[in-house]
């Protein structure tokens, strides 16, 4: 063998100039800077007094750290004549219950749809694929009327239950189910006896962690953000994000009191991602598409 | 003996009778299944196709409605010069945004491929954190904030590079690139995590394999290697990608109102809006929808197709 391998390790590693390393962690680095400086940025504004704000040029640092916008965002909420606690409520009662109900029906559907081989079960999946191919608005436009028909009109059943048939957490969990769960594994567990669906209860969902939590927080991501809809007019089932979204529109007064409001809102989902991360990536190395 | 009975039982069964047979044994099946189908179909399919029929119809919610023939399509094409901006604005984002993105979250994850698996952690986050909330996009109405205070202007001025404030998103030319900058920065989802797992899935036996056999650089590697180790997983960030590419109305509408100046950035998100939400002419806007469709199937075929080329 007349090429020279270098090794690291005692394994080889392969074909890595330096050059080309130095050149793309510098650009990894310019790259992560230009991503993270807006959020940054806002978490700084978030923390500046009122003087501070009115700098000018704006400064990229906080010279005397304040907590004021988050306490003024407080006593600008508990001004709104719907008392703000509603609010948090609201969002909180339509995320748990829109991912409750994506979680219980999407990961019976996602066992069946990969471990019984009924008739048709290659059909549902394809609809199931295809429809991650097509954004949501091609379906709104009849969904509306749906919903209407239904009578979910001023009702937020008709933000929750659209959620409860959302399709990407059921593929993520289906794929995942077909590369983690031997089908030997549950045959054995039929043979003894249990029922479909228990062996869907005490076999499969205790072996299918990482895909229920991604779901869950797939579900939670979509629903926490949940602003101004056309289904809900009444103020007290209105959402958290929109009560904020109120705040922001008073214009450049608030921008502190809106920084907070904004760092409110994107502290919760990263806490989520940082506690499920290696659990999520997980589930997505099963996550290709097979054509 | 029953054994031997039941298997001449399946031979002489019919193609329905032996589906029939197994749609008893597997019952169980279709009562896990149901009801996330009734759902699935009330919300997602049924939408999707009646909107197929329901466009060639006047339907308004309150009258019965008329069968048109290809008139909503007609006037669409020909009459609605606000369509045709629509149009051309959905699949100009669509253009930029879907491959911008998609390229960039692979382009990302391979980077970040190599690193310590703590620190490959954090970076992780800080790529995929502005797609966490919905609502982070509202930051850059203050970095692009109209006035002095704004982190732009207060900066480009200090600079002496303009004299007055700029009105970013009341400017025409600036919506459409300010839009497609921020939808890039929030672009880094799903797709983006999907590409990281599966290049940690390539088994690296197959880089030394290569290596031996003649791979000189990390190109090569890439594309020899790399990418047709990954297929599944570049179709389906390719799908998140068009998908999210085509969603894309939201951004326009609070950075630069709805409609927004000189219709810069009207997309068919918002002309669906107009006349489904506001006109109730349901018949126009399921035209409209299935315009949408039909474009959103053509993107995913072309990926489909282009990603077959892969390594080759």
């Amino acid at each position: 063998m007349s090429k020279k391998l270098r090794t690291r390790r005692h394994r080889v590693v392969l074909n890595r100039s330096s050059g080309g390393d130095m050149g793309i962690t510098l650009l990894l680095f310019i790259l992560g800077v230009i991503m993270f400086l807006p959020l940054y940025y806002v978490l700084i504004q978030s923390l500046k007094p009122l003087d501070e704000l009115f700098y000018y040029p704006p400064k990229f640092y906080v010279i005397n750290p304040t907590f004021q916008n988050f306490a003024d965002l407080f006593n600008l909420m508990s001004e709104s004549w719907v008392p703000f606690s509603r609010y948090i409520f609201n969002t909180v009662y339509i995320t748990f219950m829109g991912t409750a109900g994506n979680l219980i029906l999407g990961s019976l559907c996602a066992y069946a749809l990969s471990k019984i081989p009924f008739p048709g079960h290659g059909f549902f999946f394809q609809l199931i694929v295809k429809s991650l191919m097509i954004s949501s608005a091609v379906a709104g436009t009849l969904q509306f009327v749906i919903l209407t028909k239904l009578g979910f009109m001023d009702s937020q059943w008709a933000i929750i239950l659209p959620t409860w048939a959302s399709t990407l957490g059921l593929y993520l969990m289906k794929q995942f189910i077909d590369a983690n769960i031997s089908t030997e594994m549950l045959e054995s567990a039929r043979l003894d006896g249990a029922g479909e669906f228990r062996t869907f209860w005490s076999i499969a969902m205790p072996l299918v962690k990482p895909a229920w939590l991604t779901l869950i927080v797939q579900s939670f991501q979509g629903l926490w953000n949940t602003g101004a809809s056309i289904f809900i007019q009444s103020e007290d089932l209105k959402t958290l994000n929109y009560a904020m979204s109120q705040v922001l529109s008073a214009g450049i007064v608030r921008q502190g009191a809106v920084s907070a409001s904004t760092v409110i809102m994107l502290i919760v989902p990263i806490i989520v991602f940082v506690v499920s991360q290696s659990n999520i990536i997980e589930t997505m190395a099963t996550s290709g598409m097979k054509d | 003996m029953s054994k031997k009975k039941e298997t001449v039982a399946v031979h002489n069964m019919s193609k329905a009778q032996w589906t029939w047979h197994l749609m008893k044994q597997y019952k169980v099946g279709y009562f896990m299944t149901i009801p996330f189908m009734i759902l699935f179909f009330a919300f997602t399919v049924i939408p999707v196709f009646a909107s197929v029929f329901v466009a060639f119809t006047d339907w308004n919610l309150l009258q019965t409605p008329n069968f048109v023939g290809f008139q909503n399509f007609i006037t669409l094409f020909l009459n609605d010069d606000l369509f045709i901006i629509a149009l051309k604005n959905t699949i100009l984002f669509a253009v930029v945004v879907g491959p911008g993105s998609y390229i960039m979250s692979f382009v990302i994850a391979w980077f970040i491929n190599e690193l310590d698996p703590k620190v490959r952690a954090f970076v992780t986050l800080v790529f995929y954190a502005p797609s966490l909330t919905g609502s982070a996009y509202t930051i850059f109405q203050y970095i692009f904030s109209s006035d002095a205070y704004g982190l732009v202007n207060g900066w480009l001025m200090n600079f002496g590079l303009i004299d007055a404030p700029i009105r970013w998103f009341q400017t025409e030319q600036y919506i459409f690139p300010l839009c497609i900058i921020i939808s890039l920065w929030m672009s880094l989802n799903t797709g983006f995590l999907a590409s990281i797992a599966g290049l940690q899935g390539v088994d690296r036996a197959q880089y030394e394999a290569a290596a031996v056999d003649g791979i000189t650089n990390r190109w090569q590697e890439l594309w020899y290697v790399t990418l047709p180790n990954m297929k599944e997983t570049l179709m389906f960030s390719a799908v998140l990608s068009i998908t999210g590419a085509f969603g894309f109305g939201g951004i326009v509408t609070s950075m630069a109102g709805d409609p927004p100046t000189g219709y810069v950035g009207y997309t068919l998100t918002h002309h669906l809006g107009e006349y489904s939400g506001a006109r109730m002419e349901f018949g126009y806007a399921s035209a409209i929808s299935f315009v949408l469709f039909l474009i959103q199937i053509g993107a995913n075929m072309a990926i489909n197709r282009a990603l077959s080329k892969v390594g080759k």
